[in-house]
Order: structure tokens, then C-alpha cells, then sequence
């Protein structure tokens, strides 16, 4: 397959799966080895881009021009590649993992779920190719539509309030922030294509550049930066496999990985360190980390705890990309991997908890390790891996991130980048230490584990994590080309 | 002086206008409304026709002895503008039949307050 | 032969097909009958949109008497396009017509909405095709007054009032223009646009031509119901039947802004409209008042009908506000929004006409549950409504981008801003209808429905095909509408 075929592939084939999947309905088990079939057969597409891009080669499709100068266009370059990777790869998991949790807790129109979930999917894999900033903007805005039937697949009062502030808070900062951004760098480089160096330099004074970039920031509302993170949280109520795929893994990074996209390929980095633009993001970024962290302490619900989470990991991502260095972005596009396998396995588990035991609490689940240790074994090495702990991968892309703190000598970035680990044991260990450490509950018949589906992605995506920290090379290899 | 008097007939036709707009926008009487519309419109037609006057012209018919002729067009269209203003209030007068017969009145304050009555 | 007539074809076709409705026994003949005039003036309008792309203008001299002395049609890029919006929705709305107008209308009073509803697209037409000033004042009052008579035969009783007002307000407009016309010609003693417009050069500082452009300013502003003369717009869209309403919705404003545009731009040129008149200073904050107000009134509305009334409100805002720049890049996004939002606009009035064939109603609280009710209608209608919220890969975002770049351009940034506010209001009035579709549950005591038949689905679905694939393929909208907005700021007749 060439690559252009690829490239256009990896985009249309959940898409074009998303009818037949829709077709296959009434017959579940067809239907469900439909979606394995696609995102195996996704996840192969994406895989044979791989070795021409580390070889540097930057394939690229032009569809159809759609204003002046601004076409639809697709370019796999190494970032991409690295998301697209990480979103397919993610997808068969949780495919697998769907299917267990979905018929584990009877939940209903199934079909629509995986219709849209596939549609989710090839969003995402667009976004990654993007080749420019029109082309990411419109997938960025079909992820969050097709996202919002997923995300109010309960279609009860709660999810209809959860979906009001999910689409109002997603759709106004990207119509009202992102798309402003976008037209005013049409309107003074007259493209917006991804140039490594980026477009803007000599092009704009340091105040537009300041304003653009924070603007650019916070229209990327899936970053979660705070003020606009409350989406995240209020998106739990959707179905587990949502909350694990797409907003551990499609959506967020899609946000981060924007915003990564604009500081490398729109202003280029050198333009952010001389103008100093970025500093005023790096301190958003290191409040949204600290305050993340913070409120997450606060949570007794699982999902809500790892919610907030995420919207502190995410700004990991930004505060690498705001720092504007190599090792920054390094660090940044390493997280997006690192942080992906990290969090998908404690959503995994969050859910597996609650197919197995109808357990939402933290404070109820003393104990459970011993009826379900395989899953809360996962939930450990995650916890680590997301702390920053060796030997788990999470501790490779925080190493680059202080790096680039150390660098920038931007010491008020690495006492946060410090404290939030610090933060992250905090609110993490309990629940893993808990669980193994206090008695069974009384009641409990032994093991009580989720069904096999369930637990074997977590345990895959755990072992991931594992892997990657000893075997980081490819990534590495993807992520030192980002730029150049 | 001669602003005053020798621009009579565009007094006349502001006049009419003015009366006419005021009777539309006053009256709640439906037919009432119609008849204000109506002069308003005449008051343009009173426009047209004086403006295609030429002083001393005659009507535009080739005869001995007349060298000067009124402009014949301005009146031609308003013979077009007339038949539209009687289309409209042939439309006008139908609407308000229609109207009586659905709410037994063609005031217009009573007609609001049955819409918005029980 | 055709082709060198095509200008006048045009007109006759529709013209003398409407009384024929009337006479044609049996009645169910008349709907076929139609059908074919309707898709025959497309094809005519398609023809010359091509001649014209091919040849440049087209100036036709009626019965051969030539301009300035006869009544000229003439057709350019600008018109070419917009008479074929007007055929295309025109042909497609009379397509999907049957059902709902046996549903709506008397059956004794159906061939006489079929003879006025061609009328009013003769009408519609003729205005944009004619060349000569005071026949746009004539075809404007065929369509105006065949309006009235289509708006008249919906079900409610306030359907007649609706009218009646329509009658007095829009006669006012009417006249109005017709003021203006009087005033021009009297300073210029021509009626030919071409004419006038080279003619007015050497006037167009005396009172009478100032006092002249004032009358037509605010004559069509009324008919394109630009806030706050709006006030005729939304009882007429909601009490007409559903069919009318997607028509006028559709073309009735467009073909007012067509007008605004010729005279604005071809015949007193930019440089007097926006130099010396300063009619910016008025259509702007006009404009962004309009957008505001209308769609924070559409947010509180009850009845699908009357919140997409005031949706348009705003959406004529839109347009006008990009005409008040009165750069390219202004006018490229009024022109593009003209066309974009006919498209979206009829295709939602389209929906709503399916909805209430089925569910006899439009108030929001009946439709609690639509979404399974009638799954496929109630996608249409999100789908179109997307576009109006100007979600990427519609038509509306291509005309919210122009409309950006152009503020931008200008260096109007806060008005950039409120562009963007008021697009989430639009995100707020869709959204209401999706949350009683898809999350109140169907009532119990609802009967079992069905969707609409598939003549209905069908030019619904074209229209929506037609906002997203434009969405893509912009060089046929955004293009022609940067080419004609290069050419109306040129000056050239």
C-alpha cells in the first residue's frame, strides 16, 4: 500500500465501517467482530506509515481546496504518526474491552454506540494527519459531535446537563476562540499550512503573537486547561469504554496534541523562546496541573477522581509545548503515549470495578483487591506509570519534561512538575494500597473478577506501559524528528 | 416665495403622503388602514404625473403649431402603478372579508385580544 | 432559437403556466403540470447561469426595442445565480409540495395555490432579471402580492392577519421604492439601470438623488426585513402553510438583498452609497442588532415555525453585515451567506413541513421524543441545523469565514467577536430542538407514526446535500459570489 493510499485508508476505514457496524445490529456477535476486524485492520493501516516517516519521508494527500490558498489536506509527520499509532492502537483494546463492559452491564443501543464510536475514531485519525490548520479544525469539530450521542448515550437528565456543558463548553471555545485564531493567522501569513519553523515569524509583533497563541490555547477546549476543563468531569457519565477511549485517549490528546501542532508547526518554537509568548501559557499550564491534582484529591467517585486526572496530566502535555524547547517537545509528545496507556488501563479498571462489584466509591472499594487482583494489579502499575515511577513509562516523558523546565530555567515549571508527582501518590496510591491491604469485604465469595474481555485490554495496556518504559526507542526516534 | 408656491404640486403630493401614512399607522380599523394606504400611494402617482409636465407642453400628439410636448412616459407608468395599487387593495379588501369572517371583526385591537384571549 | 431567448423564457414560462393551472381538469393534473414548469424554469435558469459563464452578460431588449427606450433584461454573473437559487428551490419545494399541501389546503383552493405560487416565482424572476428600475418595482409587486394570497391560505385564522399586515407593510416598502425610482428618474429622465447608473455620475450630489438612494434604502430594507423592520417576517413564516414558508424563507428576502445590491453598487456606485451616503454607519449596527435580538428571540420561542422566523431575522444580519463593509471580502460573505443560507433555510422549513404531516403540530412541546418518532426527519433537521450554527464542513461555515476574514480584514475585531457570540446563540436554538427530539421521552399517549412519503424525503435531502457538499466544493459558491463582489465594487453596470 502506498502510503497516500494509506494515509486516506487509516481516515475511511472506521468510517466506512461505522454503516456496516450500524447494518450488522440485530446480529451482536457479528457486529462486534465487525469493529474488532476494523480497528485491527485501522491499526495495520496506520502501522505501515511508520517506517517511511522515521525514515523522514512526509507523505501527503491534497483533497479539494477550500478557500484561497487553504485546502483539505493530509500530511503524516512524526507527531502525528505518534498520535494515530497511539488513538488505533488504543481502539482495538478498547473494542474488546467495549464489548465485555457493554453486554457486562446491559447497556442499551449498543449499535449506536459503536456506530458512533467508530465515527470518534476516524475524527481522531484525521486529526493526526492533518497537513493543516483548516483540516485539524474540521476533524476537531466532527470528534466533538460525533462524541456527544457517546458521551449522552444514557439519555438521562444528568447526561442531558453533562452534554449541555460538554458541547457548549467544547463548541464555544473552538468557534469562539479557535476559529478566531485561526482566521486572523490566515489573515497575516495568508496560509495555514503545517511548515516546520511555523508561519508566523517576522510576520506578527510579540503582543499578537501573545494574544494569538493564548487564544489558539484556549480554544482548544479538549486540553482541559482551566478555566474550560469542566467538560471533562461532567463527560463521566457516559458509558466506561467512553470515558476510557475517548477521553483518556481520542479526544483529550486530540486537544493536546493541537495545541503541540500550533506551538511546533504554526509559530515554531524558536519564535515562542524569543518572544517569550509562551510564558503566560506555562503559567496556566502549571496552575490547571496543580489544581487538577488538587481537586482530584478531593473526589470520592473513581471516575471523577481520574477526570481531574486527566486534566492535570493534560497540561503536562501543554506546559511541555509552552516551555519551547527540544527537550519540551520531547517530553510533551512522549506524554501523550505514555500518559494514554497510563490512564486507559485505570479507566479499564474503573469500569471492570463496576461490571464486577457495582462499585463507583473509592471509599467503598477497601479490600477489593482480593476479589479482583488482576484488575487491581493493573490499576497499580498504572498509578506508577502515571506518578512518573521507573520502571514504568510514565517516568520517561516526565524526565524530559523537568529537562526542558531545567532548560528554559523555568524553575517555577519543575517545583510543579515536582509537586504534582508528589500530588499524583496522593491520590492514587490509596486506592491501589487500599485495596490490597484492607480485608476482603464481608459478604465476598472469593474471586470476583470482571469478565475475560474486560480484563484482558486492561491487563495488555498495563504490560504497555511496562514495555514502553524499556523499549521507548521507536518513540523516542518519532519524537526527536517532530519539527524538523 | 416661488419654493412655497412654484413647488405647489410636491406640497400637495407631501401632503397626501403624510395623510395617508398617518392613516395607516393610526387607524385600527382594517378598512381604514387600506383607505390611508390608498392615499398614500396616490400621493406618488400625484409625483409622477406632475413631474412629466412641461410647461406650456401639450399631450404628446404630433400636431400643428406645438413644439413642445409633456414627457408621456411618468404618466404610462403610473397607468401601470394605478393597477397594482387596485390589485393590492382588491387583496387588501379580500384579506379583511376573510378576516371579519374568522373573528367577526376587522378592529384591530380586538382581533389581537381574541388571538391572545383563552 | 432557445438560447437567444432564454432571458424572456425565463419569465413567460412560469407567467403563463399560472393561470393554465387554474383551467386544467381534472385537479390532479394541475400538480404534475406544474412539476414540469418548475423544473423546466431550472433547466432555463441552468442554461443561462452557463451562457453567462461562457459569454459574459447577456442583455436582452424586450420586443426589440432597444435600451434605453425598451425594457432590457440583462443578465450577469450576480443575477444568473441568484435566478438559479430562486428556480432551484422553487422546483424543489414544488416538488415536495403534494402531500403537504393536501394536508394544509383546501382541495377546491389547490389549483389557485399552484397558479399563485408560480406567480410569485415569475415575480421573484423578474426581479432579478430585469435591467429596467421601474419593472423591478412591477415584478416585485407580482411576487409581493401572490406572497400575500399564499400566506393567506394557512390553517390558522392568524395566517389572515399575518397577511394583512405583510400587505400594509410590504405595500409601504413598495412604494417607497417607487418613490425612489420617481426621483431618479426625474433628475435623470431614464429608467435603464445602465443608464441611470452612468447618468447618475453627474447628479448624485443634489438633494433629490440623496433623498432618492434614502426612499430605496429603506423600501428594501423593509422587504428584506432587516431589523427593525422586520416586525411583518415572523407571523408571515409561521402562520403560512409549511410549503410557503420554506418557499418565501428561501428566495422572497434573497431576491429583496439581490435588489438592495444592484442599486446599492451598480447604479449609485460604492463610492456615493458608502463615500458620500455613508449607508454603512446604518446597515452595520442595523445588522448587529439584528443578529442579537432576533436570535435571542428565536432562543425563547415555543413553535419550530417562529424561533427559524427569527432565526432568519438574524441570518438576513449576517448578510447585511457583511454588505456593510463594503469590501470584496465583505461582499464575497453577504452574496455566499445569500445563497448558503436559501439552502439551509428551506431545508429546515422543508423538515418542519414533514414533521407536522405527521405530528400536526410545530410546538416544541409536541415533539418531545421525535428523534425516535421520526428518526429520519429529525436528523435532516439537525443536520441543516448544523450548518446554520456554521459547524465546519457546512455551508454556513464558509460564510461565517469570509464573514470573519472580512471584519478582521477591515480591522473590526469586536465585531469579529460578536459574530462568533451570536453563532452560539444559534448553537442554543438548535440545541432546543435537539434536546426535546432526542432526550424527552415519546409521550404515551403518542400514536405509532411514519415518516414522511419519500417525494418529500427526497428534496429534503437534496437541499441538505447541497449544504454540506457546498461546504466542500466552495469554488461554485464562494467563487461566482468573489467574482461578482469584484465586480459590483468595479462599478460596471
Amino acid at each position: 500500500m502506498s502510503p497516500t493510499t494509506a494515509i486516506i485508508a487509516a481516515c475511511l476505514l472506521p468510517l466506512c465501517g461505522a454503516p456496516l457496524i450500524a447494518l450488522l445490529g440485530r446480529r451482536e456477535n457479528l457486529r462486534d467482530a465487525v469493529t474488532v476486524l476494523i480497528a485491527v485492520a485501522t491499526f495495520a493501516t496506520v502501522c505501515t506509515l511508520v517506517p517511511a516517516v522515521t525514515a523522514g519521508a512526509r507523505p501527503s494527500v491534497h483533497l479539494i481546496e477550500i478557500f484561497p490558498n487553504l485546502a483539505l489536506v493530509f500530511q503524516v509527520e512524526p507527531l502525528g504518526m505518534l498520535f494515530a499509532l497511539v488513538a488505533s492502537g488504543l481502539w482495538i483494546a478498547t473494542s474488546i474491552y467495549a464489548f465485555g463492559y457493554m453486554r457486562g452491564h446491559h447497556e442499551e443501543n449498543q449499535t449506536r454506540f459503536f456506530f458512533f464510536f467508530a465515527v470518534a475514531i476516524s475524527a481522531a485519525l484525521g486529526a493526526a494527519f492533518s497537513g493543516n490548520m483548516l483540516t485539524l479544525f474540521f476533524c476537531y469539530e466532527v470528534l466533538t459531535l460525533s462524541t456527544y450521542p457517546l458521551v449522552t448515550h444514557h439519555r438521562s437528565e444528568e447526561a442531558k446537563a453533562a452534554g449541555r456543558i460538554y458541547m457548549g463548553i467544547l463548541l464555544s471555545t473552538s468557534i469562539g476562540f479557535l476559529l478566531l485564531a485561526m482566521i486572523a493567522t490566515y489573515h497575516i501569513a495568508g496560509t495555514l499550512a503545517f511548515v516546520p519553523g511555523g508561519i508566523l515569524t517576522g510576520r506578527a509583533s510579540e503582543w499578537i503573537i501573545g494574544v494569538l497563541l493564548l487564544l489558539y490555547a484556549f480554544g482548544t477546549g479538549k486540553a482541559a486547561l482551566m478555566p474550560f476543563h469542566r467538560w471533562l468531569p461532567s463527560a463521566m457519565v457516559a458509558p466506561t469504554p467512553v470515558s476510557a477511549l475517548l477521553h483518556a485517549v481520542a479526544v483529550v490528546k486530540t486537544g493536546v496534541f493541537t495545541i503541540v501542532k500550533i506551538v511546533v508547526y504554526i509559530f515554531g518554537i524558536d519564535l515562542l523562546a524569543e518572544t517569550g509568548a509562551g510564558t503566560y501559557l506555562t503559567y496556566v499550564a502549571c496552575i490547571t496541573i496543580l489544581g487538577g491534582s488538587l481537586i482530584a484529591m478531593t473526589k470520592d467517585n473513581l471516575k471523577a477522581r481520574l477526570a481531574y486526572s486527566t486534566i492535570s496530566q493534560l497540561s503536562y502535555i501543554v506546559l511541555g509545548a509552552a516551555l519551547a524547547n527540544n527537550w519540551g517537545i520531547i517530553g510533551a509528545s512522549m506524554h501523550i503515549a505514555m500518559h494514554a496507556f497510563g490512564k486507559i488501563t485505570l479507566f479499564f479498571c474503573a469500569g471492570a470495578i463496576m461490571v464486577a462489584l457495582h462499585k463507583t466509591e473509592i471509599s467503598d472499594m477497601k479490600g477489593i483487591g482480593r476479589q479482583m487482583p488482576f484488575t487491581m494489579g493493573a490499576f497499580l502499575i498504572a498509578s506508577l506509570s502515571i506518578i512518573g515511577l521507573p520502571p514504568l513509562g510514565g517516568a520517561w516523558s516526565k524526565w524530559y519534561l523537568v529537562l526542558a523546565g531545567l532548560e528554559a530555567e523555568h524553575y517555577i515549571a519543575v517545583g510543579t512538575l515536582l509537586l504534582s508527582s508528589l500530588l499524583n501518590i496522593a491520590y492514587l496510591m490509596p486506592v491501589a494500597v487500599n485495596a490490597f491491604f484492607y480485608p476482603a469485604p464481608e459478604g465476598s465469595h472469593g474471586r470476583q473478577e470482571a469478565p475475560l474481555a474486560c480484563v484482558l485490554p486492561l491487563l495488555f495496556t498495563a504490560l504497555g506501559s511496562l514495555i514502553l518504559f524499556f523499549y521507548p526507542g521507536p518513540l523516542l526516534d518519532l519524537c526527536r524528528q517532530i519539527g524538523r | 416665495m416661488s419654493q412655497i408656491l412654484g413647488l405647489y404640486n410636491y406640497w400637495i403630493v407631501i401632503l397626501l403622503m403624510m395623510a395617508g401614512f398617518y392613516n395607516v399607522i393610526a387607524r385600527g380599523n382594517l378598512i381604514k388602514k387600506l383607505i390611508g394606504l390608498n392615499i398614500f400611494q396616490t400621493s406618488v402617482f400625484l409625483l409622477y404625473i406632475s413631474m412629466g409636465k412641461v410647461e406650456g407642453g401639450t399631450a404628446p400628439i404630433v400636431a400643428e403649431g406645438m413644439a413642445t410636448y409633456s414627457n408621456p412616459l411618468p404618466h404610462v407608468l403610473i397607468l401601470t402603478a394605478i393597477v397594482v395599487g387596485i390589485a393590492t387593495t382588491s387583496v387588501g379588501l379580500s384579506l379583511v372579508i376573510r378576516i371579519r369572517e374568522a373573528y367577526d371583526t376587522i378592529e384591530e385591537d380586538e382581533i389581537q385580544q381574541l388571538d391572545e384571549g383563552p | 432559437m432557445i438560447a437567444a431567448h432564454l432571458p424572456i423564457l425565463q419569465i413567460i414560462l412560469p407567467l403563463l403556466a399560472a393561470p393554465i393551472c387554474v383551467l386544467i381538469r381534472p385537479q390532479k393534473f394541475v400538480w404534475p403540470f406544474v412539476l414540469i414548469v418548475s423544473w423546466a424554469t431550472l433547466g432555463l435558469a441552468a442554461m443561462m447561469l452557463n451562457q453567462v459563464l461562457l459569454s459574459g452578460p447577456i442583455s436582452y431588449a424586450l420586443g426589440g426595442w432597444e435600451a434605453p427606450w425598451g425594457i432590457e433584461y440583462r443578465v450577469d454573473l450576480l443575477n444568473a445565480f441568484v435566478i438559479l437559487l430562486v428556480a432551484l428551490i422553487g422546483a424543489v419545494v414544488l416538488t415536495y409540495a403534494p402531500e403537504s399541501v393536501k394536508r394544509e389546503i383546501d382541495g377546491d383552493r389547490q389549483p389557485y395555490f399552484y397558479a399563485a405560487f408560480l406567480l410569485c416565482l415569475t415575480g421573484l424572476l423578474g426581479i432579478c432579471i430585469t435591467g429596467d428600475a421601474f419593472n423591478v418595482f412591477v415584478f416585485l409587486e407580482i411576487s409581493s402580492l401572490s406572497t400575500y394570497g399564499l400566506i393567506s391560505l394557512g390553517r390558522d385564522r392568524r395566517a389572515l392577519t399575518a397577511a394583512y399586515n405583510y400587505l400594509i407593510l410590504g405595500t409601504i416598502g413598495a412604494t417607497f421604492i417607487l418613490i425612489g425610482i420617481g426621483l431618479m428618474y426625474m433628475m435623470t429622465g431614464t429608467l435603464n439601470m445602465a443608464d441611470l447608473a452612468s447618468r447618475l455620475q453627474g447628479v448624485n450630489h443634489t438633494r433629490t438623488i440623496q433623498v432618492a438612494f434614502a426612499f430605496l434604502s429603506v423600501g428594501l430594507t423593509l422587504k428584506l426585513a432587516l431589523f427593525p423592520l422586520h416586525i411583518w417576517l415572523p407571523n408571515a413564516y409561521t402562520y403560512a402553510p409549511s410549503v410557503v414558508t420554506a418557499f418565501i424563507a428561501a428566495t422572497a428576502t434573497k431576491v429583496s438583498v439581490y435588489v438592495f445590491l444592484r442599486f446599492v453598487f451598480t447604479i449609485f456606485g460604492a463610492d456615493f452609497a458608502f463615500g458620500t451616503m455613508h449607508i454603512d454607519y446604518l446597515l452595520l449596527p442595523l445588522a448587529l442588532a439584528g443578529i442579537f435580538v432576533a436570535s435571542a428571540v428565536a432562543i425563547y420561542q415555543s413553535n419550530l415555525k417562529r424561533l427559524l422566523a427569527y432565526s432568519s431575522v438574524a441570518q438576513i444580519g449576517y448578510i447585511m453585515l457583511g454588505i456593510s463593509f463594503g469590501t470584496i471580502t465583505g461582499l464575497t460573505a453577504g452574496i455566499v451567506h445569500l445563497f448558503n443560507h436559501a439552502l439551509m433555510k428551506g431545508a429546515l422549513f422543508l423538515a418542519v413541513g414533514s414533521i407536522f404531516l405527521r405530528i400536526n403540530s410545530v410546538q416544541l412541546d409536541d415533539l418531545s421524543g421525535l428523534g425516535k418518532r421520526l428518526p429520519v426527519t429529525s436528523f435532516a433537521f439537525v443536520l441543516a441545523g448544523l450548518g446554520l450554527i456554521g459547524v465546519p464542513l457546512t455551508v454556513g461555515f464558509i460564510s461565517k469565514w469570509y464573514l470573519l476574514l472580512a471584519a478582521i480584514e477591515a480591522g473590526w475585531w469586536p465585531v469579529a467577536v460578536l459574530v462568533l457570540i451570536s453563532s452560539l446563540m444559534a448553537l442554543v436554538y438548535i440545541w432546543r430542538f435537539v434536546e426535546t427530539a432526542y432526550f424527552r421521552p415519546v409521550p404515551d399517549d403518542a400514536p405509532p407514526v411514519s415518516e414522511a412519503p419519500l417525494l418529500m424525503q427526497i428534496p429534503m435531502w437534496l437541499l441538505i446535500a447541497l449544504a454540506i457538499g457546498l461546504g466542500v466544493q466552495t469554488s461554485l459558491t464562494a467563487g461566482i459570489a468573489q467574482r461578482a463582489a469584484l465586480w459590483l465594487l468595479a462599478g460596471a453596470p
